[in-house]
């Protein structure tokens, strides 16, 4: 088989970029800990409003400056939907489905996971400046997707 | 076809002598022609494709203008639901479509390739577990009792007419795969120790990589949801369901892409007047795509819970390798072009381009299907790259970006395809080249500011599967974003109907043109008669090492999810 000198080049280029993009990509993952959520942690999802940490939602301070915020996703809203934290706050979002699939995306961060009902789902987020975010599900879950919303105000 | 090719190929290569003195023919089929009745079922299988289509866009339009805020629903009757609505949507244009359309073209290829009909009875059984299929399913969608979204996430339950009519469609790609493969068979048997031609070599390998792909929701549909909505089991897993889905949802778009390619390979050089390359290098791709298509599904689960960070890099890094072939590929598509382009007169860097038979329908669609795939492509490997998926996971980037994948570098490609072969199946001309070559660039221009749209949305966070236009809140740079959406839409679905109108008025209404031939290629470069490339053909083979990669890549997961809870009752929240 016969490959052509430039088509060769154009392999070798595409093959070089592709490897220096998962490079960068596991530089990210390893050196500056930018990781995808994936915990992982089952849960009895007909009972988790009596699991800890489900059977108290809402957001409490673990440590100076470090929060955890345990929220509950159900048709069609969040318990709590709306929580409050100081800026500069590291905050802990520990998060699962009492019914169908939901999501939990916080937009302008980068906190955007699945929950799925019988697992945890985690993320860890800094928000460093005052403001207001809306948290949304944005995977579908029945007549009243588009109303299911909630508020992160930071103070 | 002319004896005499470009004396020095597009990249200034000499030419191999054998090339010079006329390409040898891929298979020579001359006298080739196709039972009536084949040529029925495969028409019928393109009518299908696209009257689902047709269905499916309108309410396409009524969801591209809700992201603009303006709610059309009323207007629809019968119609529940947004999601009703979307869930047919995506049904028949991500499966109906282009299971039927594939089905029908592939046979088709299969049978001009290696110049012998494919098996009657198979055609036939597979058009048949088609319609019931749709039949079931379409029963369910329209009543409003499975309005749980194409990707039909467990613990929503659906009807199981709906999940039953969703095997019988995919039950009927195995059966177009038997008969492509007993076809090859009896092929082989008349033509021992000869190379497959290329035609029937790539559809073959299409369906191979889609036999191995389908795994996965055929376990879903049939170990899971099936008997669970029989009432037959308590519960399912939705994490193991969802999982299961993926594994055939991400290459599944290889089986949109596919067919795709068999046609960029193999018919749009001779429509262009120009010639493919190698043979070996268009094998090697569809051997690549084989092996690296399924273990990927990870990547549509970097947010998901309950899958280690581990498994998901493993997938991150074959979903980069399955980017490879199709790089290959546009550069194998783009010599071949230039070799065209270069004939009519076109300059060397680029003005090539501008010459080629832009009037031509076949071509035309299919190349402006192609511009757009490089956004498609380019969007899509964001979509893999790991963290930065958090940005715009669920978010309309992703329609955005399918939208420019199977909605137009899928769709366009059908339809060029179609400009040659209903023609060719009827015997007639296209009924308006011209108006034929007017849609294509409609529905082009629609798709880039629809995605424009979409895209910049998703940036900003703006929701995917959503009723937008009665949501309880929004954000004020969601606003532009949902007008791009609405008036580029609004441009899709008229390209989109104009197609409609043209097909039916070409099978109505085109003159009379008896004695056309399936459009195909030879290669400069021909098979090897004998040597390593030979193992290329050995379809089978490339299937089971496929399979021992996906066993790596899947493997831990499943040890870890099974026995699988079936402890989550079904909710019908819709
Ligand atoms: C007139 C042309 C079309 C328009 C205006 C259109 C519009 C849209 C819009 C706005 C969405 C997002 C809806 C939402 O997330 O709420 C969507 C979803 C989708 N579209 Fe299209 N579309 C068109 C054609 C197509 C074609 C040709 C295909 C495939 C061949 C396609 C496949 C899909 C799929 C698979 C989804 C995802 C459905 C889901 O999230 O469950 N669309 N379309
Ligand atoms: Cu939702
Ligand atoms: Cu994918």
């Amino acid at each position: 088989m016969h490959i052509h000198k430039y088509e060769k080049a154009v392999l070798a280029v595409t093959g070089a970029l592709l490897l220096g993009f998962l490079a960068a990509l596991f530089y990210s993952a390893f050196a500056m800990d930018i990781h995808v959520h994936s915990h992982v942690e089952s849960i009895d999802p007909a009972n988790v409003r009596t699991t800890p940490p489900f059977d108290q939602p809402g957001v409490r301070e673990v440590a100076p400056g470090r929060y955890e915020a345990v929220i509950i996703g159900q048709a069609w809203s969040y318990t709590p939907n709306e929580i409050r934290v100081p800026a500069g706050a590291q905050v802990t979002f520990i998060a699962t489905s009492t019914d169908v699939l939901h999501g939990f995306a916080i937009e302008g961060t980068r906190v955007n996971m699945m929950l799925v009902p019988g697992q945890v789902s985690r993320a860890t987020y800094t928000f460093d400046e005052p403001g207001e975010h809306l948290l949304i599900c944005h995977e579908f879950c029945g007549l009243g997707h588009h109303m299911m919303y909630g508020k992160v105000i930071v103070e | 076809m002319s004896t005499t090719v470009a004396t020095a190929d597009a990249l200034g290569t000499t030419v191999p002598a054998a090339a010079r003195a006329g390409t040898p023919v891929v298979h020579d089929a001359t006298g080739f022609s196709i039972p009536a009745s084949h040529n029925a079922i495969i028409r019928w299988n393109v009518y299908i494709a696209f009257a689902a289509m047709g269905i499916a866009v309108i309410h396409g339009l009524a969801q591209a203008l809700s992201y603009a805020g303006i709610d059309i629903l009323g207007w629809f009757p019968g119609l529940k639901t947004y999601y009703q609505g979307l869930t047919i949507h995506g049904v028949f244009n991500a499966i109906v479509l282009t299971f039927a359309f594939t089905n029908g073209f592939l046979s088709l290829t299969t049978a001009r390739g290696l110049g012998r009909p494919v098996n009657g009875p198979l055609l036939y059984a597979a058009f048949g577990s088609l319609v019931l299929g749709i039949a079931l399913a379409s029963w369910a969608m329209f009543t409003g009792r499975a309005s749980v979204l194409y990707t039909s996430y467990a613990p929503l339950q659906a009807h199981w007419a709906y999940y039953l009519g969703l095997v019988f469609m995919v039950v009927s790609t195995w059966i177009t795969s038997a008969n492509l493969f007993v076809t090859l068979h009896a092929w082989r048997k008349d033509n021992p120790g000869q190379r497959i031609p290329l035609l029937a070599f790539v559809s073959v390998a299409t369906y191979a990589m889609w036999d191995l792909a389908s795994i996965g929701i055929a376990i879903e549909f049939v170990a899971f949801l099936l008997p669970w909505a029989f009432g037959l089991t308590d519960g399912v897993d939705p994490l193991l369901t969802r999982s299961l889905f993926w594994f055939s949802g991400h290459p599944i778009v290889y089986f949109w892409l596919l067919p795709t390619y068999v046609s960029w390979y193999l018919m749009v050089p001779r429509h262009a007047g120009g010639k493919l390359i190698s043979d070996a290098l268009t094998r090697i791709v569809f051997v690549l795509f084989v092996l690296l298509s399924t273990p990927t599904g990870f990547h549509h689960q970097f947010t998901d819970p309950g899958i280690s960070a581990g498994m998901k890099m493993v997938h991150l890094v074959m979903t980069f390798g399955v980017f490879f072939p199709s790089v290959i590929t546009a550069f194998s598509v783009a010599s071949a072009l230039e070799i065209g382009g270069r004939r009519r007169g076109g300059g060397r860097l680029i003005g090539w381009f501008f010459k080629l038979p832009w009037s031509e329908p076949a071509l035309a669609a299919q190349l402006l299907a192609m511009l757009v795939f490089i956004l498609g492509g380019v969007t899509g490997l964001i979509n893999a790259s790991y963290s930065m998926n958090q940005v715009v996971h669920n978010t309309t980037w992703v329609p955005g970006h399918f939208h420019m994948t199977v909605g137009t570098a899928v769709l366009l490609t059908f339809m060029g395809i179609t400009y040659w072969m209903i023609p060719m199946l009827k015997g007639k001309e296209l009924w308006s080249r011209k108006l034929a070559v007017a849609q294509a660039w409609i529905y082009f221009i629609g798709v880039l500011v629809f995605a424009r749209g979409m895209i910049s949305g998703g940036l900003e966070g703006l929701p995917r599967r959503t009723y937008f236009a009665a949501a309880t809140y929004g954000k004020e740079s969601w606003d532009l974003a949902g007008v791009w959406t609405g008036v580029g839409g609004t441009l899709m679905f008229v390209g989109a109907m104009l197609f409609l109108v043209i097909l039916v008025l070409t099978v109505f209404a085109g003159r009379k043109k008896e004695g056309q031939d399936v459009p195909f290629t030879e290669t400069i470069q021909p098979p090897a008669p004998g040597g390593w490339e030979t193992r290329l053909d050995r379809i089978g083979f490339w299937v089971l090492v496929g399979a021992i990669l996906v066993a790596i890549a899947y493997g831990p997961y499943l040890i870890q999810a099974i026995p699988p809870h079936l402890s989550v009752p079904g909710f019908k929240l819709f």
